[in-house]
């Protein structure tokens, strides 16, 4: 397979382009505990999160917005990932995820409900989509530090650098 | 082969660009992106390095050789662009960092000193961010008002729709000369004459037309032009604001410092003639001569061939486009009313994954917005992935354009419906 092939295949494996045509978690929440909207300006991708409280765990997770395979595809992964974790959990994962894009943690760390997040470690060697990634990630994170307030919308904006 | 018929030799004007030797994760470098830079010949390289290397020193006011000798170079470039615009006299030439910065000091010294809360400035839907935000900001200090004349629905503008939303309190009618996002270009010299009957100058976004077609601002009768030198073979960090001299005259200075001076008292100064009451502090003086060797470069070659070429491009690419099916494509349909700009997106995939694919194949296309968000606004897409020429490329490029876009259908899944 030439150089770029075998690059390419490693960035979109086949598992992301499923997640990207998948159905899964898409929609909005009527009266969601948290709410968040994340937007990269750099290429106009937009996510917008809502997500229930079940006690001390994440209820539902839903997304709206739009953006490219990696951007979508991240999304609903984190979704999977995150929906009936403890909070203080899905702040954990958060971070490991995030580590493994932006630190380079290695894989074989990662805790088991990020299993199929592995799938996105391909995105490392493309640096200029590592914040296609992130997205969803880190407009969650900031959700959950704002906490359950269902009258303001978190808004997340990746910085241009 | 085809390429034989064409006066535009690129196999023989490739081997002036190294960079165009280059591979690209193993396979040859494809380079569609030049509406956002274009590659440098080694004339102009060239240049730079010989101009550091024999002529170094600062301009003006210096008795010694090196410095006669860059002050005569800078001259000699300005009078070049002067020659390749038709600009009535080389003062009338203000060298700037880019068309952005051109634009933003006619917002700044033409607009700071005549605009009034009363006034209107015109602007098109279409226009890049650097045409755009400089008025937003200056509109928001003065209190005057920003008005669009929208865009039709393949992207370009027209006269007559123009015409309805000029009023007399319009002050400034900028526009952009050729569409970076869609390719559509516009009626300059009607648009010019449109201001004028209205009362008011005419600011010609040519950053996209300039390096393409044969420009002559004395036959637009326009009162200002900006263009980038890197769009046009040239280096980064030079652009050019072109004036009307009368209109240069009136205006306030832009930045102060040394150069745009005459005489300098401790609480005021008189300021420089033209075109250094423009340009305060060293210039980026090694750039303005490497622009004026890629000035010399592209003054070699036939423009009405150069047009030709690109059009040759264009419509191989609208082709392998329109046959491929699944794709959405911007700009006018008819080929005469756009230059080598073919925007474009396939299926329902985002333009950065497009351009991903593409990449991996070599093929350098643009994708996102084209800092033009009201205009993707209007299509009502996030983004979109643009190919744009110039002489170097060749219709075998166009054939590894279409591999690519083929393996972005491929690898995506894109069933055809057709």
């Amino acid at each position: 397979m030439p150089e770029g092939d075998a690059e390419l295949a490693d960035l979109y494996r086949d598992v992301l382009i499923d997640y990207y045509r998948s159905p899964s978690h898409k929609g909005k929440l009527e009266t969601p505990d948290f709410h968040s909207h994340g937007v990269n300006p750099l290429c106009g991708d937009e996510v917008e999160l809502t997500m229930t409280k079940d006690g001390e765990k994440i209820g539902q997770v839903r997304y709206a917005g739009h953006g490219c395979v990696i951007s979508q595809a991240s999304t609903v992964m984190m979704a999977e990932a995150l929906e009936g974790a403890e909070f203080g959990r899905a702040k954990v994962l958060i971070e490991n995820f995030r580590d493994m894009l932006l630190r380079n943690a290695p894989i074989s760390g990662l805790p088991e409900e990020l299993e199929e997040a592995k799938a996105l470690e391909g995105v490392r060697k493309f640096p200029v989509r590592i914040k296609c990634a992130l997205l969803a990630w880190n407009t969650m994170k900031l959700g959950l530090d704002q906490g359950p307030r269902k009258a303001e919308t978190a808004e997340y904006k990746e910085s241009e650098r | 082969m085809s390429r034989l018929a064409m006066a535009i030799d690129s196999e023989r004007i490739r081997k002036d660009f190294p960079i165009l030797s280059r591979t690209i994760r193993g396979k040859p470098l494809v380079y569609l992106d030049n509406a956002a830079t274009t590659q440098k010949p080694n004339q102009v390289l060239e240049s730079l390095r010989t101009y550091y290397q024999r002529h170094n020193a600062n301009i003006h006011r210096g008795v010694h050789t090196l410095s006669t000798e860059s002050t005569q170079m800078v001259d000699a470039a300005r009078d070049k662009v002067a020659k390749f615009i038709n600009a009535p006299k080389s003062e009338t030439v203000i060298f700037t960092r880019n068309a952005t910065e051109a634009i933003n000091l006619v917002a700044y010294a033409w607009g700071r000193k005549f605009l009034t809360p009363r006034d209107e400035i015109l602007l098109t839907e279409v226009e890049h961010h650097s045409n755009l935000v400089p008025w937003q900001i200056l509109a928001q200090e003065k209190g005057a008002r920003l008005r669009f004349v929208p865009v039709e629905a393949d992207g370009s503008v027209s006269v007559e729709t123009a015409r309805r939303t000029i009023t007399p309190k319009t002050k400034l009618f900028a526009f952009t000369a050729a569409s970076n996002a869609t390719g559509a270009l516009s009626p300059v010299r009607e648009l010019v004459d449109l201001a004028h009957e209205n009362g008011a100058l005419a600011l010609i976004d040519g950053a996209q037309w300039v390096p393409h077609f044969k420009t002559d601002v004395q036959a637009w009768n326009a009162d200002f032009l900006a263009f980038s030198s890197h769009k046009m073979l040239g280096p980064t960090g030079i652009g050019v604001l072109w004036g009307r001299e009368s209109v240069l005259e009136e205006m306030n200075p832009f930045l102060g410092g040394g150069d745009m001076i005459q005489e300098v008292w401790l609480e005021r100064s008189t300021y420089n003639v033209l075109p250094y009451k423009f340009e305060a502090g060293t210039p980026n003086i090694a750039d303005v001569v490497a622009f004026g060797a890629a000035i010399d470069y592209l003054s070699a070659l036939d423009f009405a061939e150069l047009r030709r070429h690109e059009l040759e491009l264009t419509r191989r690419t609208i082709e392998i486009l329109r046959n491929e099916g699944e794709i959405t494509l911007y700009g006018p349909e008819d080929l005469e009313k756009r230059g080598g700009i073919v925007s474009f997106n396939v299926a329902d995939i985002h333009a950065h994954d497009v351009g991903q694919i593409f990449d991996a194949e070599g093929v350098a296309v643009r994708v996102g917005h084209h800092c033009c968000q009201p205009l993707m606004r209007k299509f009502r897409v996030a983004g979109t992935a643009r190919a744009s020429f110039y002489v170097y490329n060749t219709l075998e490029e166009v054939e590894a354009f279409g591999r690519a876009l083929k393996k972005v259908k491929e690898f995506f899944k894109v069933k055809s419906h057709a």
